[in-house]
Formats: structure tokens, C-alpha cells, sequence
């Protein structure tokens, strides 16, 4: 095993491109164990610790930049204004200590369904900034994650930064699991309003090979919340649209029975999960809608 | 690119650790080997006072010595290799690749064994050191290696290769009594054997007592139930570990965590091909234990590993290991079967609890026998049938875990009462203390309980303790998460959350039974060092975290009158001290410890009468005590003081002690003395269940307990709350979970066997009893194990409060709240 | 490779450090510093939690060679660590300027008992070979101390990086809530206490801290 040390990211690049099998490490939470277990013995180790533009993030008029190994402490800290659903699913990323050193790169690089960014993320919408020494793109997070732990990303490829869309609206995240810290996700759920689209977004963990979004439940909530008036009225949602909601997202996995949890219970969780957070955030959604027309 | 190491190997030889300031020692003493421990203070400290812990600094300084944390100049490191599956013949192990690794420098396999002596077992000596022609459990030891780094070691591991051919798995009792059942042991020839119907039964004890078929008659309500209880570990923080050190006369040293040094050494020998005392044995610092450690682990490898390389050996399991590396408690079905009159009086009680020892004997037939004679719990009924049994399958072996077969029962026939007593319309708490049995009760064994059985009381007060406050997670900025179902995953602000209240109690016993001679030896001086009287106790006692050590200090100041104790560190230079287990070390190495010294103290007087008797009749005449490090009469005179009646003379005692006889149970009917003391714990639980999603927060486990005396108040409630929080763990999360197919582990870590955390873990309020036992040193009772029996039973009664669900398994998963399993 | 890291605030060196170690491996088996405990090694139960530049981490998920150049505080080196940062927060008071996170103190000696190595009962020093401590440095943190107090500590495997965390959580909240005190310690399995004595120390610790620094 080699031990590489980039000092910046182009010699990051460098190395990716010249050891492709090289396993990058920031936080250490995957890969470590991985070695510490014998599971894993990469060729090539990348300490990406020393790429200090990895920690750094940028609130943009539109999205936030932020860096692949910005700890999920500093998210929660630093970007509950910005980016609300991820700074709650950060909050529950394993223990203080995980929080102090992995970031959101780390999860989309193993890209496993049980990675308490990703369901923030796609709710939030965002964009993967990959890089090689051929050049940088964007990868749209609906397109990211390929398969059970597997990701878009080139073998020479390195995951720069996120772009997230700011929130304009309330988001919320929900995660269940069989312990009350320091868990990992049975399956988790995101959900985030877009008032100024009107639309809302939905993401889901843990509970298909990859995460996913519930495309269909947000199809029916968007036309409903849109035939309703209930973004300019401010109604409560219909109890039967939230119920008919949770089953969609319910309906949009397709868990597995594991030691963790039982298909059903997946399927089960994601729907209440989905009700709650949906009545949590339309509320929320109401009360600022109220605050400010009373101010104008 | 600033830095790109240099070097290519996948393996580097490991340097020796760069230690700074100590120098190494004599060469066979491995850094980190135990010191004394020395509490100095005036004459107090004794017994009933909450005194600290005489490592506390070392252990909070972090140099505090475990098992793992040895080294040694020239030490190399072992690794096992494990069977990948359960149960399979093995057709051929190719040893040469992993020689050929330069860095190795043994690999052994069951062929060179030493000796004809190639099993071990607390026992039945059914287990293999090395497996022989099959493996019986998956992550079964094969083959061991000793590297110059662990990294070697564990790419040696990998590169033997093993050529299994399946054979067909038991699993349950279905699968290991049908007719056609695989044998797990062939030619069984145990004591056991003789009495069982079918040789997959390790043991088997029936108690008949009374006549079930007539009570049942008098019965006006009869409930049945059917109860699951999963396998539960120990989870001891630090991993099974120790070092072996090759010694110059043909034996080795072992450095070693584990819960009994002598019954280890006795196990060990004879497969060394050592006497037993070539195999010298001192107790490394142990990270709990909880009886995990009462079976041997890695320190028949790492000393084959040493003798073989004539080198230190370390070695260390990492948490995956671990699980494989040690006997869990027990996975049990009961059926039970309870009947009572309108009035509210159990009239019978049937059961039969199936226990799943798993591929080897351990300690199984001792927990058929506490299960057995356990299984009323603490209620008086005349008619009663039991039946245990443990069975030999294919799934990982079982053992000892505190509480030991009284747990698995206790949560059987709590679950029982609660549903009797809604049968009968009665509360629950007022029905269990209508039938609560007392001093004098006739337990089903015939056993008369001949010291307080406060079990009515225990009810009444952990009822009568205040409710924690409703919807405590509400607050002025909303709902606080961390205090609801959920926790931190944010699951729920308060929606579908549903609070419920239950109760239990148990029964435990202390002590080793069924007519083990169960003893303890403790070797006390008495000199005058530095100008002061001082003592030293010198035990074999595994200081396992309860704070023994604490105890034996305390017990030396109050029998000797001085302040100085020093605790030598167990080892086998002393006699047995009997296990760290069965709540028995206070009582039993307490006990030998008070026995040294009242002898001690005796030859102290004697020493006293011969120098200084002419000088003062009251030597003579008067009952003479040991105070403030003087001799004093029971007037209060002083007569002399303890450092000119020593002198330069030592006084040093060496001697066993025994707890009072009892009697193994008879095979057919189960009656006989079986057990010393019988020791009682009930807790209130309060949850809070979110119904939508099936998680449980618990927001308060009340216990009371009656422990006798309270030799250390301080460590007598952290041992209550301790075993509170793991019976806790195994009604919420905690379980081993075992493939029915294939019967290989699927959760072997800390992300996948979950134990509670701080955020799990409620407010545990304690109401301490102090009721003598006149039989036990200084009237106290065992403390550890009850707490862990009723906390269980009284979460699960608080979620089937909660919810209206049944719950018949433990631990209670969010499938089961939901109806979605 | 070759690993140069500050400990505890001494420069060391480890050399033909395997590539996959991870940073827990190097303190204990390298730089003779087992007091970080290796229960799980999966960042799951918090036994080896250090000071990484400052940062409360698993020392189990660090790499060997990502911890070049860094400054690491373990448990040994704790209660000097405390200490300093008591005397900056001390001489920064005197400067004029705020110490809010003073901790560090003289502290009550009376109820503390001495382990020795030695048969020398006076001698204040560690077990047999390790001795690496001297007499000065028997000052222990707030934190450790409060542990022993308050009966935290049983087997002990999990007490070194308790008090590492707890120490981190008294450094930013002096004052913490019940629930904050488990939400910061929510990383660290205890499987001997249930967690109550632990709760005591870190409460018994923060008020003893904010008595010291009281004006």
C-alpha cells in the first residue's frame, strides 16, 4: 500500500489520474474501517486532509458550494439558514466525532442507500462538481448514484464540491433507526418546499438499492398543492392528500429484508416519515407565509 | 505531490514501540504488567462507606494497563483464522503460503497440538483448541499464526487455505431433535449424556413439586404463553487479549483478561502438556466482563504460539472477532403456563424453557439448572412443573452472561403475571406482591428460603417512587428531539407518541450451586512499613470493573484497624478465588478476604499477648479490637499500638474459604438445597413509544433492590444501574442475529449489534435495601446480576402498556410495534 | 512510512509505519501511548477518542500518515492540556479579555486516593514499567477527577475517551443541559455504568469548573 499526499487538489487530480485505483480519504469513517477489518486493501491511499480548498464552502445567490470534506459539523453550525435538510441530516450523521471529520464527499463517494446526506441532498436538489485533469463537470444528483454503492464518477475522477440549491422554502429530515444516536439509517426521508417553483422534493435512504427520489408522490403533491391553491391560501394540506402522499413515497421504494429492518418496515417508515415531515414543513411554510404578510 | 512513500512492500516489519522514560525491565516482565495498588488513608474507609476506587487514577490517566496494551521487546502477534461457515467437514488445510510470508514465524493447526489433550470446557472438555475434521459453528478457531506485525499475521491468515465440505445445520429444537438430526458431537461420553433422550440435549432438569394436574383444577383463570428471548453478548468494551511470555524453565506466563485465573490455568495445561505450575498466570487489566471471559478465548493460542516461537505472543481480537470469540447468553423459547384463582392467588405454575447452547457445551448445564430452579421467580406457589433444557445445534456457542438462564425466565414469567393479572382485573403490582414469596417460602426445588425475601417490599417501594413529569421534550423552542422516540434522527415532534408504565421482579441466585465447592482463597499481611501498620491482600479475584478491589481494601481496614491497604495484583501465585460471576466475589472472596484477616488479627493479639501481656490485665481478660492502627479493648482502652506490637515482624495468612455446602438437584425431581442466596430486584419503567414508527424512549427505569449490605453504596448503585442499562439494551436493541439457514452470524459489529447509548439510557433512580442475610459476610447480598433480570420484563410491560401489543419476543423491534415484521 | 506528529505537545516520530495504521495504532503500539482504547475500531463506540488539532475524533478513522503534521491530545496528556488551557484563559483574564472556558484546578485533594507502583506508599507514580509519571503531574483535569468521584469509572475501557469528549463539551459549554451533556457524550458505549455515574462526573465537573472560575 502507498500513502499519497497531495498538497493541493491539481496535484490531487495528478494522482487520481496517474493511480486511478487510488481510494481517496477525508473523514476516514468508510475507508478506515475498511482496512481496519481487512475488508479493503487499496493499492494507493489519497489523504485528501491537506486539499484545504475540500473544506472550504461558498453561499452563492442561488446555490451553496460546498466543499466535499466540509465537516458535517460546520454544515450544522454554519449553514442552517442555507441548507436546512442537510444540516439536519448532518445532525444525524453518527457521533460527534464522525460529524468532526466526515463530510458530504465521503457519502457520495460510497454512495451507499444508507448515506444520511443523499436524501437531503436530492430533496435540497443539487449538483456533484466532479474533476479529472481532463477537466471539471457537473453531475446532476438525480444522476449520481448509479447502483447499490456505486456512483457516476469517472475511475479518474474526484469529487470536488456539492452545488446546492439555497433553500427558499422549509426542508426537514427524518431518520429512523433502532437507536436513538449514534445509528445507522434503517431508511431516511428528506423533503424540501420550493415555493418559488412551487414545487416540492422528496428523497429517500435506505430504502432501494440506491436513494431515491419519489418522483410520483411529488408529481401528485405539486398538482394537488397547485389545484388546491395552497401555495397563495396557505390551507392546510387534506388529510388525504398527505395520506395518499406517504403511499406514493412509500410506493417509490423498493427496500430489502436486512438485519437492520424488514422490507415492510421500510416501506411503512418511509410513508410516515413522508406524512410527518410534509405536515412539519407546510406548517412551517404557513407560519412564514403568515409572518410575512402581517409585516407587509 | 509532497510526499509518496517510498517504499513498495504491502508489509513492513513493525519497529518496536519508542517508549519514552521506561526503560523495559527484566526481560520477562511485558510493559503494562499489573502493580499494587495501594489506598492510603486515616483509619476510615471501611466497609459501608463509599470509598474510591484504588485505580481510578490510573484508569482515568490512561495508564491503566488492559490486556491489549502489553508489550514486550521482541513480542510477535497472533491472529486466529475462523471458519467462514457453520458446520462442515474439513477435507484439507494447506499451511505452506502462509509459512512462506516473510515475517511469520508459526502457523499451527490442530495436527501440531502437543499433546493428546486437544479439547477445553468449563465442563464437558468438548471444545477443540484447533478444529479437528469439522468446524461446528461459523468463526470457529483453525488455524493460528504468530507474525512480527499484526498486518502479517493477519495476510498469513488469509493466504491458508481451507477446503470445507458443508454439511447439513441445527438450528432450533425442531431441527436438532428430529430423527433423522445431525449429531453436533458424535460420541458424547459426558456425565450428562447418560440422563438425556436425545444426545443434541446437552442437559436437561426437570422440578416437580406439588401436583399441577390438581391445582389446575382450582384455577378460575389460566393463561399460556409462548416467549422468545434473543442472544444477547456481553459487549464488553475491551476486546479478549492477553500476552504470553515464554518463560526459561520450559513454561510461559500469560498476561491475560478473563474471569477466573485458575480455572483458566486448569483448562490450559494439560493441553500445554504443562504442569500447572509452569503455566503462570497474572490478571491484566480486564475490560469487562459480564461472563464472557468465563471461558477460555485466545490463551491456549497465544501461549502454543509463544512455546512454539520461544517468543512473547500478543494477541488481540478486534471487535468482529470478539463476537465470535466468546460464548453469548443463551436464546431460549418458554412455554408457560399460569393459573390462579379469582382472589388473585396463583394456584400453578407449568413451563419448559428451551435454551440454544450453541456448538459447545461452556457453561450451558449450569444455566439449565438456574433457568430450572429460577423459573416461578419470586412467587410462592405449591404445584408447580418445570422443565429446561439446553441443546447443542450449530449456532454459536453460549454461556454465562449475567444473569445466567434466571434472565431469559424472568422474562417469561413477568409477561405471565401481567397477563393473569388483567385476566383477573387486578393491578399488576398489587397481584405480583399477593404472591410474592417471603423469608420461609418453599422455592419448587424444596429449597427453604432462609433469609429475607423482600420482593413485596422491593414493589411497593419502586411504585411508590415519583413519575417523572409528562412530555418532558416539550419546550419553549419547540419539541427537544433528543428527548423523545428517535432521538436525533428527528422521527417524531410528539406525534403518535404514547407513553406507558410497567413492572417486574425477579429472583436471582448468588453463588455457585448444585453442590460446587465453591470457595475462595485470600493471603493478608500485616507489617510495619514506613513507620505504619499497613496490610496487603493478595487475592486471586478477577478485578473486572465492580470494584473488588475497593471492597477488599475497605474489608482490610475495618478488620485490621489501619488505613494502608495495598492490593497485589491477582495472579495464580495465591490460590483459586473463584469466578467473577454468579454475584459472588463480594460474598465469597469478601468473605476469605474477612476470614484472613480476623486470623490475622488473632495472631496480631497473640503477637500483642506475648510482647506486652504482663503489662496490662485487659490483654488477658477483655475482648480486644484492632482501631485507628492501634489495639484497643471493647471499653475503648488503648493498649498498645499496632506498630510497636509488630515490630519487624510480618504476620501473613493464606487461607480458603468456603460459602455453606449446598446440594446438586436431584435429575428427576429437582429437589435439593441447590443454591446459597437468593437475591431480588423490581423496577418501574417508564417509556414513551412513537406507535407510527415503533421506536421506544425510555424515560425512566426505577429499581429497587435489596442488597443485604452495602459494603460500597457508591459501587453497589453503578453496579445496579449498570445491569439496569443491559437488560435495557436486550428488551429495545441488543441481539445476535443468526442466519436460520446457514447459522452464521449476520451483525458481528458495533454498527449492526447495537448497545444503548447515553441517549438510550434513562434517568436510573435507585432505592437501596439493606435486610441482612445472617448466613453472608457482614449479611450482604450479591448485587450485580438481579438489576439485569427485571429491567427487561418491566421495559417490555411498559411498551405492551404503551401500545395494547402483546409482545411476546425480546428485544421488540420497530417491526413488531408496527406490524410490519 | 515515516509519521512526525505532536503529541500531547511533544514532537514524535514513528518510522516503518504500514500504510493502512490508523492513527490509534501508532499512539498505542508505536509511541507507547495505549491510554486511547481500541474497542471497536469502527468509530462506533468512542473509547478512542483524541484531539486532532483540536477536533474531538475517532483516532480508529484516522490514517496513520493523515496525522503528519498534526497535534494530537490524548487522555495521557490530558490533564496537562487542561491545565495550559486554564492558565491561558487565567492570563487572558488578566489581559483583559474574556476566559469564559477556564477550566483546570486545584482540586479537592482530600478526597483523592493515591495508586502507586511501588510498595513505596508516599510515592506518587505509575504501575510497574510505564512510569511515566512523575509526582508533578498527579494534577488531575476537573474532568478526571470528577470521574473518579463520582464512581464513572468502573472497567475503565471507555473512561479515556469520555473524559477526552466531556473535557471537549465543558471546554465550549460550561454549563450544559442534561440533554446536551448526552448528545455530546451520545459517541462514546459505556457497557459497565448505564451512563448515571457518568452523568454525575460531567455534571459534578462543570459545577466545580464554573466555581473556580467564578470571580
Amino acid at each position: 500500500m502507498d500513502f499519497l499526499r497531495p498538497a493541493s487538489w491539481e496535484e490531487a487530480l495528478a494522482a487520481k489520474a496517474e493511480h486511478p485505483t487510488a481510494v481517496p480519504i477525508a473523514g476516514g469513517t468508510d475507508v478506515m474501517v475498511e482496512i481496519n477489518f481487512d475488508h479493503r486493501r487499496p493499492e494507493y491511499l489519497m489523504d485528501l486532509n491537506r486539499v484545504a480548498d475540500l473544506t472550504e464552502w461558498e453561499v452563492g445567490e442561488d446555490t451553496v458550494r460546498l466543499g466535499a470534506s466540509v465537516p458535517y459539523t460546520r454544515i450544522m453550525e454554519h449553514l442552517r439558514a442555507e441548507l436546512p435538510g442537510l444540516a439536519l441530516a448532518s445532525h444525524t450523521v453518527a457521533s460527534p466525532q464522525i460529524r468532526n471529520r466526515g463530510g458530504v464527499g465521503g457519502n457520495l463517494g460510497t454512495a451507499s442507500p444508507a448515506g444520511d446526506a443523499h436524501p437531503a441532498l436530492l430533496a435540497a436538489g443539487a449538483e456533484v462538481e466532479a474533476a479529472s485533469v481532463r477537466g471539471s463537470r457537473r453531475i446532476p444528483i438525480d444522476a449520481f448514484y448509479t447502483g447499490v454503492k456505486r456512483n457516476a464518477l469517472a475511475p479518474d475522477e474526484l469529487i470536488r464540491a456539492v452545488h446546492i440549491r439555497k433553500a427558499d422554502g422549509p426542508q426537514q429530515f427524518s431518520k429512523v433507526g433502532t437507536r436513538n444516536a449514534m445509528v445507522i439509517a434503517v431508511c431516511a426521508f428528506g423533503l424540501a418546499l420550493h415555493p418559488a417553483a412551487r414545487t416540492v422534493r422528496t428523497g429517500i435512504g435506505s430504502a432501494a438499492p440506491t436513494p431515491v427520489r419519489a418522483a410520483g408522490a411529488e408529481e401528485f403533491l405539486n398538482a394537488a398543492l397547485d389545484e388546491g391553491g395552497l401555495w397563495d391560501n396557505g390551507r392546510t394540506v387534506p388529510p388525504s392528500v398527505a395520506e395518499r402522499f406517504a403511499e406514493l413515497c412509500a410506493a417509490a421504494c423498493d427496500p430489502i429484508d436486512d438485519v437492520r429492518g424488514t422490507a415492510d418496515y421500510r416501506r411503512h417508515a418511509v410513508g410516515v416519515m413522508a406524512r410527518r415531515t410534509l405536515a412539519w414543513t407546510w406548517e412551517s411554510y404557513r407560519g412564514t407565509r403568515r409572518t410575512t404578510e402581517g409585516a407587509a | 505531490m509532497t510526499e509518496h512513500s517510498a517504499a513498495p512492500a504491502p508489509v513492513r516489519t513493525a519497529a518496536g514501540p519508542v517508549r519514552d522514560a521506561a526503560g523495559t525491565g527484566p526481560a520477562a516482565i511485558p510493559l503494562g504488567a499489573p502493580s499494587t495498588l495501594t489506598q492510603g488513608a486515616p483509619a476510615r474507609g471501611g466497609i459501608g462507606e463509599s470509598t474510591l476506587r484504588p485505580d481510578g487514577i490510573l484508569k482515568v490517566t490512561g495508564e491503566f494497563a488492559y490486556s491489549s496494551d502489553l508489550w514486550h521487546e521482541d513480542m510477535l502477534w497472533g491472529q486466529i483464522l475462523r471458519s467462514t461457515v457453520a458446520h462442515a467437514e474439513i477435507l484439507s488445510i494447506d499451511t505452506s503460503e502462509a509459512l512462506a510470508l516473510p515475517g511469520v514465524h508459526a502457523v499451527l493447526t490442530y495436527d501440531d497440538l502437543p499433546t493428546g489433550v486437544r479439547h477445553y470446557g468449563l465442563e464437558i472438555q468438548d471444545t477443540p483448541v484447533l478444529a479437528h475434521g469439522k468446524v461446528r459453528h461459523h468463526g470457529e478457531p483453525v488455524a493460528v499464526v504468530a507474525a512480527d506485525h499484526p498486518e502479517t499475521a493477519r495476510r498469513a491468515a488469509a493466504r491458508i487455505r481451507v477446503e470445507y465440505r458443508d454439511l447439513p445445520v441445527v438450528t432450533d429444537e425442531a431441527s436438532a431433535l428430529a430423527p433423522d438430526a445431525p449429531l453436533v458431537h458424535e460420541h458424547r461420553d459426558d456425565h450428562h449424556m447418560r440422563h438425556v433422550a436425545h444426545p443434541n440435549i446437552v442437559h436437561r432438569q426437570p422440578i416437580v413439586r406439588g401436583d399441577v394436574a390438581r391445582a389446575r383444577g382450582r384455577a378460575d383463570v389460566v393463561v399460556e404463553g409462548e416467549y422468545t428471548f434473543g442472544m444477547q453478548d456481553q459487549a464488553f468494551l475491551g476486546p479478549e487479549s492477553g500476552l504470553a511470555v515464554p518463560e526459561e524453565d520450559g513454561g510461559v506466563h500469560l498476561y491475560i483478561a478473563t474471569q477466573w485465573l485458575h480455572s483458566d490455568r486448569r483448562q490450559m495445561a494439560p493441553v500445554l502438556g504443562l504442569p500447572e505450575d509452569k503455566v503462570r498466570m497474572t490478571l491484566a487489566g480486564v475490560g469487562g466482563a459480564f461472563g464472557g471471559r468465563e471461558d477460555l478465548s485466545m490463551q491456549i493460542h497465544a501461549c502454543l504460539l509463544a512455546l512454539r516461537t520461544g517468543r512473547p505472543v500478543k494477541i488481540v481480537y478486534n471487535r468482529f472477532e470478539s463476537f465470535f470469540g466468546h460464548v453469548h447468553r443463551h436464546p431460549a423459547t418458554l412455554r408457560y403456563e399460569h393459573g390462579a384463582t379469582r382472589d388473585g392467588k396463583l394456584t400453578h405454575v407449568a413451563c419448559r424453557i428451551v435454551l440454544d447452547g450453541g456448538a459447545y457445551a461452556s457453561a450451558s448445564p449450569a444455566v439449565v439448572g438456574n433457568a430450572s430452579s429460577l423459573g416461578v421467580g419470586p412467587y410462592a406457589v405449591d404445584d408447580v412443573e418445570i422443565e429446561a433444557l439446553a441443546l447443542y445445534t450449530n449456532n454459536p456457542p453460549c454461556g454465562a452472561m449475567r444473569g445466567f438462564g434466571a434472565v431469559q425466565a424472568c422474562f417469561a414469567y413477568e409477561a405471565q403475571m401481567d397477563k393473569l393479572a388483567a385476566r383477573l382485573g387486578l393491578d399488576p403490582v398489587e397481584f405480583r406482591r399477593l404472591n410474592a414469596m417471603e423469608q420461609g417460602t418453599v422455592m419448587p426445588t424444596g429449597q427453604v428460603v432462609d433469609s429475607p425475601a423482600p420482593v413485596a417490599e422491593l414493589l411497593r417501594r419502586v411504585k411508590a417512587m415519583p413519575m417523572p413529569p409528562e412530555r418532558q421534550w416539550e419546550s419553549s423552542e419547540g419539541a427537544d428531539v433528543r428527548r423523545l422516540p428517535g432521538g436525533l434522527s428527528n422521527t417524531t415532534h410528539g406525534e403518535d407518541v404514547v407513553r406507558g408504565v410497567g413492572y417486574a421482579v425477579g429472583i436471582k441466585n448468588v453463588g455457585f450451586s448444585e453442590g460446587f465447592d465453591d470457595y475462595s482463597t485470600a493471603r493478608v499481611r500485616m507489617e510495619v512499613a514506613g513507620g505504619r501498620p499497613v496490610a496487603s491482600v493478595h487475592t486471586a479475584m478477577a478485578e473486572v470493573g465492580q470494584g473488588g478491589v475497593t471492597v477488599h481494601a475497605q474489608i482490610a481496614r475495618t478488620e485490621l484497624g489501619i488505613g494502608q491497604v495495598t492490593i497485589h495484583p491477582a495472579d495464580t501465585r495465591v490460590g483459586s478465588a473463584g469466578s467473577t460471576s454468579a454475584s459472588r466475589q463480594t460474598y465469597v472472596t469478601g468473605g476469605a478476604v474477612r476470614n484472613a484477616c480476623e486470623l490475622v488479627r488473632e495472631q496480631v493479639l497473640e503477637l500483642g499477648r506475648r510482647r506486652f501481656g504482663s503489662r496490662h490485665p485487659a490483654w488477658a481478660t477483655a475482648g480486644l479490637l484492632l482501631e485507628d492502627g492501634k489495639v484497643v479493648t471493647d471499653g475503648g482502652e488503648v493498649l498498645a499500638d499496632l506498630v510497636d506490637v509488630l515490630g519487624d515482624e510480618a504476620v501473613e495468612v493464606e487461607e480458603e474459604w468456603r460459602h455453606r455446602p449446598t446440594e446438586p438437584f436431584d435429575p428427576l425431581t429437582g429437589r435439593g438445597d441447590g443454591h446459597v442466596q437468593y437475591t431480588f430486584a423490581a423496577h418501574r419503567a417508564v417509556v414513551e413509544v412513537d406507535t407510527g414508527l415503533g421506536l421506544v424512549k425510555v424515560i425512566e427505569l426505577a429499581c429497587a433492590q435489596d442488597v443485604g449490605k452495602a459494603l460500597n453504596p457508591l459501587s453497589v448503585i453503578g453496579q445496579i444501574q449498570g445491569g439496569t442499562a443491559q437488560g435495557l439494551g436486550v428488551a429495545l436493541m441488543e441481539e445476535i442475529v443468526v442466519d436460520p439457514g446457514t447459522a452464521k452470524v449476520r451483525n458481528p459489529s458495533f454498527t449492526d449489534y447495537l448497545i444503548p447509548t447515553i441517549l438510550d439510557t434513562p434517568d436510573i433512580p435507585v432505592d437501596v435495601l439493606e435486610l441482612a442475610d445472617e448466613h453472608a459476610p457482614y449479611g450482604l447480598r450479591g448485587v450485580g446480576e438481579a438489576p439485569t433480570l427485571s429491567s427487561t420484563p418491566a421495559v417490555l410491560a411498559a411498551v405492551r402498556d404503551a401500545t395494547g401489543l402483546e409482545l411476546n419476543r425480546t428485544p421488540v423491534r420497530p417491526e413488531h410495534l408496527t406490524g410490519t415484521g | 512510512m515515516r509519521v512526525r506528529l505532536t503529541v500531547n505537545g511533544r514532537p514524535q516520530e514513528a518510522d516503518d509505519v504500514w500504510e493502512g495504521e490508523s492513527l490509534l495504532y501508532v499512539l498505542r503500539e508505536r509511541l507507547g501511548l495505549p491510554g486511547s482504547k481500541n474497542a471497536c475500531e469502527q468509530g462506533e463506540c468512542g473509547s478512542c477518542t483524541v484531539r486532532l488539532d483540536g477536533a474531538l475524533v475517532c483516532a480508529c478513522l484516522v490514517a496513520a500518515g493523515q496525522a503528519e503534521g498534526r497535534e494530537v491530545v490524548t487522555v495521557e496528556g490530558l490533564a496537562d492540556f487542561a491545565r495550559r488551557r486554564s492558565r491561558a484563559a487565567r492570563d487572558g483574564a488578566r489581559d483583559g479579555e474574556e476566559a469564559p472556558h477556564a477550566t483546570g484546578t486545584p482540586l479537592d485533594a482530600a478526597r483523592r486516593w493515591s495508586a502507586h507502583g511501588t510498595q513505596e506508599p508516599d510515592e506518587t507514580q505509575g504501575p510497574g514499567g510505564a512510569g511515566s509519571r512523575t509526582a508533578g503531574e498527579a494534577e488531575l483535569a476537573p474532568v478526571q477527577q470528577a470521574f473518579i468521584d463520582a464512581g464513572a469509572v468502573q472497567c475503565g475501557f471507555c473512561t479515556p475517551g469520555l473524559l477526552v469528549a466531556a473535557d471537549e463539551l465543558l471546554e465550549h459549554h460550561p454549563d450544559p443541559s442534561d440533554a446536551d451533556i448526552r448528545e455530546a457524550l451520545s459517541g462514546n458505549l459505556c457497557r459497565c455504568t448505564g451512563y448515571e455515574k457518568i452523568m454525575d462526573a460531567v455534571r459534578l465537573a462543570a459545577v466545580r469548573q464554573s466555581e473556580e472560575t467564578r470571580p
